[in-house]
């Protein structure tokens, strides 16, 4: 049986040295914006404002890792309702991103289209096939373009996901698996959850390469998914990357992970932090001084308090709303219904 | 039938390059009722192509396809099989346009070999109009006959919408030719208007003044089957053929009715929630004045559609129909 407590042991070696200094303080910068955003995030639904909220706290580093890899000019990536730090790292409205935790409008109200981010999805497999789809179309339309899939260990359960990956075996489509196993599928833990005890060995099956890294290990995170793009852009096929990490808050707010996991284990792994691991990973290797780092933690919180305001005080949507989006071509019987909802409901 | 629908994606390959037929089987063997027969060998492996047997995969394929600009075509072998899907077309499919405010359209028409009448295997007949026709976001339209089957999928294509096109296997081997008006000339699609009733609208397949029947799909040719018997007897039984399923044209009901004072609705699926109910509530709400009886439905038994040598019993017989017909007469 695998032991939650402990980190992975047999993932390659941090190389943050490796990357650019320029592109290891973004990703520093984002990962911090993001801790304190989603800090913001649960204080907001203490206060009332959201109703309920996921925490990504302890997977920072596995999602910006990735999204930090993507070409935000080609790539298109596809979320369950847990990647807020893919969202902020490609650059998405997050006031609008954030909407869709103050449950304004399902699927947020930013325009995923345009964001390279597709509409926030709480049905956990049910976006992985499209992340195929989408990735097909490049193909047949001779782009270059790679679309990233994010699901987590519970997800890795779902039927989609096992029909995404053989179709993007099958069609060889520029794609990659973003599996973020962060130990928990809510209450359920990964020896319950996955059969032989790897999401990544599961990519054997699939004929694609199935790698593990250390999710809280940014450098390794972001070296591995650029290669699984690079792969995917050259004609390489997709591949199954399975990030090891740890959702060291609840599953939502709503959640009592006392009833199921012990402190101990949190504990350990919030000592396995991917924020402070980074910095001093930057301090040692002269990528960032002092200065630096109360700049951008002046930058992030500054960041994340304007994001906490936008959302907190943006308008719901009207109740016109209702029924502009349901068809492209509406129908009659629709118009007669929001008729009926102006003169009922609207007008009272 | 299943020649005037490959003559529809034929053309609808040819015009638009962003349209993909895609499916199990639908390649090389042309589809299990050849339906896209020649369709690989025209348009190359690109446009049509076999995917692996996994219906849900083949939805979030469409899915994808249509979020990265194509307008997929993708069909689904049997109705049943449908149900393994459910999440992508509900889920998914449906609410794609709605949950982006309109960022990802979905432009796809999922085929679907659809209702019994061939005897077939559990799960190779089926009747799904109400779960699909109940779903926001979606269109639902079944064709009875090759030439509205050949308008119709047009329509479906080129609408922006997510349309359920589903094909009455019993009529795949109806051979009476497609005759449309001629196509105009000129490009932008001049031809696709092609005087077609809009979306929506049902027709009227035989006029007549003493009763409706409204039906779709196969039931339609039982129906004129049953209108022609009646006739015999001097009862002369309009047929409507309903045709979209969603939207249902409320109007074209009321105006039926409003010319005969009696319905009959018939269908293949089960009774209880069924789309007979629908048509009957608004038949109701829309011409409760020109009624003269309650409106009649005729459909399957609320029992899973039955194995082959049973179907005859469970599909609305003629004799159903006309013992409706005469109640509604006689009230």
């Amino acid at each position: 049986m695998q032991t939650h407590a402990s980190p992975p042991g047999d993932t390659p070696a941090a190389a943050v040295d490796d990357l650019p200094p320029e592109v290891s303080r973004a990703i520093y910068r984002d990962m911090l914006t993001a801790r304190l955003l989603d800090t913001e995030a649960i204080a907001l639904q203490r206060q009332g404002v959201f109703p309920a909220y996921v925490s990504l706290r302890g997977q920072e580093a596995a999602q910006v890792g990735s999204a930090t890899a993507l070409d935000r000019e080609r790539d298109f990536a596809f979320p369950t309702y847990r990647e807020m730090g893919v969202a902020l790292t490609l650059g998405v409205d997050m006031v609008g991103y954030m909407a869709s935790h103050r449950a304004l409008w399902h699927g947020g109200l930013y325009d995923p289209v345009a964001s390279r981010l597709s509409s926030f999805n709480a049905v956990v497999g049910g976006p992985v096939p499209h992340a195929v789809g989408w990735a097909l179309g490049e193909r047949l339309g001779d782009r270059t373009g790679c679309a990233i899939a994010y699901f987590g260990d519970g997800a890795s359960s779902e039927g989609d996901i096992h029909e995404a990956m053989n179709f993007a075996g099958v069609f060889r489509t520029p794609v990659v698996f973003f599996c973020q196993n962060n130990r928990w599928a809510l209450s359920v833990p990964n020896e319950r959850q996955i059969a032989g005890g790897s999401v990544a060995a599961r990519a054997a099956g699939y004929g694609m390469p199935g790698v593990t890294v250390d999710g809280n290990d940014v450098a390794a995170v972001h070296t591995a998914t650029r290669e699984a793009l690079e792969r995917a852009r050259s004609g390489g096929g997709p591949t199954l990357i399975e990030a090891l990490t740890y959702r060291v808050e609840p599953h939502s707010t709503s959640d009592d992970p006392t009833r199921y996991r012990d402190r101990e284990e949190e504990r350990a792994w919030r000592d396995l932090d991917p924020l402070p691991r980074l910095r001093a990973r930057l301090e040692a290797g002269g990528h960032a001084d002092a200065a630096f780092f109360t700049e951008a933690e002046t930058a992030a919180r500054a960041e994340a308090e304007r994001i906490r305001d936008g959302v907190s005080t943006a308008p719901a949507p009207s109740g016109e709303d209702l029924f502009t989006h349901v068809y492209r071509e509406p129908t009659e019987e629709l118009a007669r219904q929001q008729r009926v909802w102006r003169e009922e409901v609207a007008e009272l | 039938m299943q020649q005037a629908i490959n003559r529809a994606l034929r053309r609808l390959l040819s015009e638009d390059p962003a349209t993909l037929v895609f499916g199990e089987d639908v390649g090389r063997l042309g589809g299990v009722f050849r339906v896209t027969d020649g369709l690989q060998r025209d348009f190359g492996e690109k446009r049509v192509f076999d995917t692996p047997i996994a219906e849900s995969g083949i939805i979030g394929l469409a899915v994808g396809l249509a979020m990265n600009g194509y307008r997929p075509i993708p069909e689904i072998q049997f109705d049943g099989f449908a149900y393994p899907a459910v999440d992508q077309i509900v889920n998914q499919m449906a609410r794609m346009n709605y949950r982006s405010r309109g960022a990802a359209p979905m432009p796809i028409t999922l085929r679907l070999p659809s209702f019994g009448g061939i005897q077939a295997p559990e799960h190779h007949g089926e009747s799904l109009e109400a779960l699909f026709a109940h779903v926001p976001g979606l269109k639902v339209v079944a064709p009875s006959d090759p030439a509205d089957a050949y308008r119709t999928l047009l329509q479906a294509v080129r609408c922006d919408d997510p349309v359920i096109y589903m094909e009455p296997k019993a009529r795949y081997w109806d051979r009476r030719p497609v005759v449309l008006p001629e196509p105009a000339d000129g490009p932008d699609g001049a031809e696709a208007a092609d005087g077609f009733d809009p979306i929506g609208t049902s027709r009227v397949v035989r006029p007549g003044r003493h009763a409706t029947l409204v039906a779709w799909g196969a039931m339609v040719h039982r129906c004129l089957q049953v209108a022609e018997l009646a006739a015999e007897d001097g009862v002369e039984l309009e047929v409507l053929d309903l045709r979209w399923l969603k939207p249902i044209d409320a109007d074209g009901l009321a105006a039926s009715v409003a010319r005969t004072t009696r319905a009959v609705v018939v269908h293949e699926a089960p009774l209880t929630a069924g789309l007979g109910a629908e048509v009957s509530a608004l038949i109701t709400e829309r011409a409760f004045r020109d009624l003269a009886a309650p409106v009649q439905r005729v459909t399957g038994f609320d029992v899973p559609y039955p194995a082959g040598p049973l179907e005859p019993q469970y599909l609305p017989t003629i004799d159903r129909i006309l013992l409706a017909v005469q109640r509604t007469l006689e009230f």
